[in-house]
């Protein structure tokens, strides 16, 4: 009698907000029965700042710098985002070398990410050496971002209307350098992660997601496309210089988290191949344009490929030098639900390693939701409404 | 006298082992992940914080010194102090960013506090967006080289409206 009653109890692992398998806040109710995870529930929210609601109170290019720090790994993609939807709105065109510069930063800034990821997921595996020799050759291209731009991380290439740097034939050759070194590297990673034993036993057949799953949770980029959903803006969409320097989509079929390292790894070929095709046929010409200061009225709506999977943009002006609404969704937000759902029937032990397998990004993805399920709901929040809002919220949380 | 002596030797014995192997603890109290990931850059091998003897360390309860980075929105807050509460003393604090300093571009942000030192006590600033990571390793041997003075100020006792008070007490 006593035995089945300890047997029927299951157990709630608390995890976060501060937790040493998370660099970043959030919190997991993950419940248990031994050591195999029957339900998880997610909260997320501990890196909203408020910033859809801030940049209606700044300019439009005031807004590119706020933006951009809306995530310090891809914040060229949401400045990139936010200038195509912007420039769309003004109807002006952006110099086609400028395009290209853009790409270029993109795809470097992918490398970065994915190479950022792999060794912070291999931390997670509790393979450190591979976290210190990623990380060790991860400072190649944080050092080619830094002699293009000046800064390792927010590089503030974008500016409305085009690109603040040109890249000289030294910088070309220096890029050229660096990424014959990382696509040694690359090589070896990728048969690290692909025959390594050890490493195999943390990953294969670990967090399976089926391609049907994958298409009904909307799991989007790389987490997607290891499930063998073909699912790319840069493809589907093309935006910028993609129309002229064309990506290739990159697939894996078991969809497990090994998938999800070669996915990734072998996307790196891909940015190689492409920054090297930008910089042997850069397009000559100007960097920018005059944008103007008061953006015409009206909206539009912006999909670009982040390192993570689509970057959503809506962008809605009034006619003035502010913005009427920006409305973000980042992809970590439509890949969150995949963790939830594939973590059930896991052991505690591999839950880090599935969510480190999306490649979340908190700070990108915390927005603030109201659910009210009356018809005709309309409120417009003011800036003090949602101050007092977010006091009371936490004063009631608290007591 | 002897008493006197060998609690002497005793405190700059404990001073002598902490600036030599001061345990770090991350934490990311509302960041954009910039500075987090330069927080980890500076572990990794082309900077090696380790050669410091500083080690990253997972709870709090293990280590001296917190590196803070964010601006602190409201719901992180209560975590950040109780992350606080939870280091032995002596602890130190160190903020990094622009936005662990006053907030950053979300200053005046309806869900931000404003900056660490609104919270809990700051010892070191590090300024940038993000700091690079030899400036996070200057901030950091700058703290321990304060330490070597006999008398540092830290130490805490949280008031009734959740925020910190400093007051000196000896290493």
């Amino acid at each position: 009698m006593m035995e089945k009653k300890i047997m029927d109890e299951t157990f709630t692992v608390p995890i976060g907000p501060q937790h040493p398998a998370l660099k970043e806040p959030s919190h997991f109710r993950i419940t248990v029965d031994g050591e195999i995870v029957t339900n998880a529930v997610v909260r997320l929210g501990y890196a909203h700042r408020g910033i859809e609601k801030a940049v209606e109170g700044r300019n439009w290019i005031q807004n590119l710098y706020m933006l951009e720090r809306i995530c310090g790994i891809c914040s060229h993609i949401h400045a990139t985002a936010y200038c195509l939807g912007v420039e769309q709105l003004a109807g002006v065109e952006v110099p086609p070398r400028a395009q290209a510069i853009r790409v270029l930063t993109a795809e470097l800034e992918r490398i970065h990410s994915h190479f950022l990821w792999v060794g912070v997921a291999a931390h997670e595996a509790g393979f450190d050496t591979l976290f210190m020799y990623i990380w060790r050759d991860r400072e190649t291209v944080m050092d080619l971002l830094e002699t293009l731009s000046g800064n390792r991380v927010n590089y503030s290439v974008n500016i409305l209307g085009g690109v603040k740097f040109d890249i000289n034939e030294e910088q070309a050759d220096a890029i050229r350098k660096g990424l014959d070194y990382l696509e040694e590297r690359t090589n070896h990673y990728l048969d690290v992660v692909s025959n390594d034993a050890m490493f195999l036993q943390r990953t294969s057949g670990i967090g399976v997601m089926t391609r049907n799953q994958a298409e009904v949770l909307g799991t989007v980029g790389p987490t997607a496309r290891a499930s063998n959903v073909a699912r790319d803006v840069r493809v589907e969409a093309p935006y910028g210089a993609y129309f002229d320097y064309p990506a290739n989509i990159v697939l894996e079929e078991r969809g497990d988290l090994t998938a999800r390292f070669v996915v990734r790894i072998k996307e790196l070929f891909e940015s190689y191949r492409l920054i090297r095709l930008i910089l042997d046929t850069l397009p000559s010409g100007d960097l920018e344009t005059r944008m103007p200061r008061r953006i015409k009225e009206g909206e539009t709506v912006c999909r670009v490929e982040a390192p993570r999977g689509e970057l959503f943009y809506f962008i809605k002006s009034n006619g003035t030098d502010m913005p009427e609404r920006i409305k973000i969704r980042t992809p970590t937000i439509c890949n969150m639900t995949s963790v939830v759902k594939l973590v059930i029937g896991h052991q505690l032990a591999d839950v880090p390693m599935i969510l480190v397998g999306i490649d979340p990004c908190f700070s990108c993805n915390d927005r603030m939701v109201i659910l009210d399920r009356s018809d005709g709901y309309k409120q417009q929040w003011t800036w003090e409404a949602l101050r007092q809002h977010g006091i009371d919220y936490y004063h009631e949380q608290h007591s | 006298m002897t008493q006197n002596l060998l609690q002497d030797t005793i405190q700059r014995l404990k001073t002598w082992a902490r600036i030599n192997s001061p345990w770090v603890l991350h934490f990311n109290s509302g960041s954009c992940n910039g500075c987090d990931i330069e927080i980890l850059a500076t572990l990794t091998p082309r900077y090696d914080l380790e050669r410091f003897g500083i080690k990253l360390m997972g709870s709090p309860r293990h280590a001296d010194v917190l590196l803070c980075t964010g601006a602190v929105t409201r719901q992180a807050r209560d975590r950040l102090v109780r992350i606080y509460e939870q280091m032995h003393d002596p602890k130190f604090v160190v903020a990094i960013g622009a936005c662990a300093l006053s907030g950053g571009v979300f200053r005046g942000c309806y869900n931000v506090m404003d900056g660490i030192d609104q919270v809990i006590p700051v010892h070191a600033y590090i300024p940038g967006c993000p700091p690079r990571p030899e400036a996070i390793i200057d901030g950091v041997v700058k703290l321990l080289s304060s330490l070597s003075i006999p008398t540092a100020k830290v130490e805490t006792q949280p008031s009734t409206d959740g925020r910190i008070e400093t007051k000196e007490c000896s290493l």
